[in-house]
């Protein structure tokens, strides 16, 4: 085959998994969902007026009220411990798993679809879907934000105050952060996707992963393997909002990230390509 | 099996015939032996072999939240050798082939068993294929989706392009196949063309009549052992030991009244039954 052909069939196939993702109901119930977290937020703020008290409830939140461009950062902090890993169990888990139970991943297969082109489209489809649920979020925060709260310049963790372009930026900055901490553990839903054919476990399966990987970060005794676990940086995007930005954490937690896509791309790939397609 | 041929592949329940299409189709490995598909090895240039093999395997599976149309969309952008500019032309021709038009735009979850069935055989039909191969291919039809089934295999046939078809449905594979293999415990117990299989040295005479003790004289008159079952009367009669025709000329001379006379080869289901052993205990 062709060099042209083999990326024309690639991208062939990656469209066709972007459509039958993003045509399904449950997709865009999940965005929808993700879009409230900002609302819900920005409205809670709006009611309780302007007197939250520094340091209480989840960080920035005191900002809220002066500047509405601190929405999305806040809805993400509190997105992303659990309601992130939650809708990428559902899509990461499902990759391989929801095509078996359907018994489509037969057909597919028979097509015929290299596994390995299989696999590596479907961790392109669950990296896109993480790409629209920060997306989603944050854009939602910086509409509501712009609706309910004043916009303008914006007071950073260092006492800096940034232009509104340099804050978007940012802004997409911490989105792009987030991706790539969801693309992690959309590695470890492909592997774990492909150990069985009920996509409900894989996708709980891959959400107990980050809540457990959570809950060890919070035990002392555990200190030394804190570091490797998949989200020991999840939260350390506060350091894209200081002068000069620090992008140490955002390097690290890259790094991090991709050794877990690294790891677990592996084992799925050992996993899938030897594995009998029985259902 | 000799191309062209309609093949079929029989067996009970649990034989191994579904898993015999996988291992084919490198869906599931073999822990031995070789496979040849197309003459390519098997699961070594399965890339090779698979673009020229439609298949249904299992029965069909769709998306169901995607309509009869996109479904097949989703199957054939799978498939890398398939031109995408022709993609939508060769989808509604099979979709014509099949019946399912009017359905196209419909969601496979609104379809029938049948139609099902029948999208599935159109997505077999998606390129132009030198073998297909068909699991059960009429199950859950009704009687004149399994006749259009039939039809379109032997179309199919008379265009060159081989086909496999497994069954246990005997009835469907005597009507259409050219060759057959009865497969019983995982192994091939019998195969070839299905004259040779229905070829059998002895023959089963039956004959239906009120005068039940004189026929039965006449006929061991004749050498031939006759047996008075519920009211027929039957026997077994050796190939070429005599022709029809004299038996019945001997009964009517007799005085015997004919209601009814055969003399057949014993029919597929009894062959099959006597290859592959009787009752629910099959294939233990």
């Amino acid at each position: 085959m062709s060099r042209v052909n083999f990326l024309q069939g690639f991208a062939t196939l990656v469209r066709s998994e972007l459509s039958v993702l993003f045509r399904r109901r449950r997709t865009w119930a999940m965005l929808a969902t993700i879009a409230c977290i900002p609302i819900f937020l920005a409205i809670a703020v709006q009611l309780s007026g302007s007197t939250i008290p520094p340091g209480e409830g989840p960080p920035f939140l005191d900002r809220v009220s002066q500047n509405g461009l601190f929405v999305g950062f806040t809805a993400m902090i509190l997105a992303i411990p659990l309601f992130l890993p939650l809708t990428i169990g559902v899509v990461a888990g499902d990759t391989i798993a929801g095509e078996a139970s359907t018994g489509t991943l037969r057909y597919l297969l028979v097509a015929p679809v290299s596994r390995v082109r299989l696999l590596v489209v479907k961790f392109i489809g669950a990296s896109v879907f993480a790409i629209a649920a920060t997306a989603t979020l944050m854009i939602t925060g910086i509409i509501v934000g712009l609706i309910l709260f004043p916009v303008g310049p914006v007071t950073l963790l260092s006492g800096d105050v940034i232009s509104i372009p340099a804050a978007l930026l940012r802004i997409a900055l911490v989105a792009a952060y987030v991706t790539i901490s969801l693309m992690g553990l959309s590695a470890v839903g492909l592997f774990i996707s492909t150990l069985t054919v009920i996509p409900v476990g894989a996708m709980a399966a891959t959400v107990v992963v980050s809540t457990v990987s959570q809950i060890l970060a919070t035990l002392p005794q555990l200190e030394v393997i804190h570091p490797y676990l998949l989200t020991y940086n999840w939260l350390g995007f506060a350091d894209l909002l200081r002068a000069p930005m620090d992008f140490h954490s955002f390097a690290m937690n890259s790094l991090l990230q991709i050794s877990y896509i690294v790891i677990f791309g592996s084992a799925a790939y050992s996993r899938f390509t030897t594995k009998d397609v029985l259902s | 099996m000799p191309r062209g041929a309609i093949f079929g592949f029989l067996g009970p329940n649990g034989s191994g015939k579904t898993t015999t299409i996988r291992m084919l189709l490198g869906l599931a490995e073999a822990t031995s032996g070789s496979i040849f598909l197309l003459n390519k090895s098997i699961p070594f240039e399965l890339r090779d072999a698979l673009p020229h093999v439609g298949a249904l395997v299992e029965g069909p599976a769709f998306y169901p939240y995607l309509s009869g149309r996109d479904n097949l969309a989703r199957f054939d952008s799978a498939d890398s050798s398939a031109d995408p500019k022709t993609r939508t032309a060769r989808i509604e021709s099979a979709l014509a082939r099949v019946g399912l038009t009017a359905a196209r735009e419909k969601k496979v979850h609104a379809y029938s068993l049948g139609m099902k069935q029948r999208l599935g055989i159109a997505n077999a039909l998606l390129q132009p294929r030198e073998l297909l191969i068909l699991d059960e291919p009429t199950n859950g039809l009704d009687p004149q989706g399994t006749r259009e089934v039939r039809t379109l295999i032997r179309d199919l046939a008379s265009q060159g392009i081989t086909i496999f078809i497994s069954s246990h449905l005997l009835l469907e594979i005597e009507q259409i196949c050219s060759h057959l293999a009865v497969m019983s415990a995982g192994k091939i117990v019998a195969q070839g063309s299905i004259e040779e299989l229905s070829f059998s040295e002895i023959l089963n005479l039956n004959l239906r009549t009120p005068d039940i003790d004189k026929a039965i004289a006449t006929l061991n008159s004749l050498d031939i052992e006759a047996r008075n079952e519920g009211g027929a009367i039957k026997a077994n009669v050796t190939y070429n030991f005599i022709a029809p025709e004299t038996i019945v000329d001997a009964l009517v001379r007799a005085g015997v009244k004919i209601q009814g006379f055969t003399l057949e080869a014993p029919k597929l289901e009894e062959r099959f039954v006597s290859l592959t052993g009787e009752g629910f205990d099959v294939a233990r």
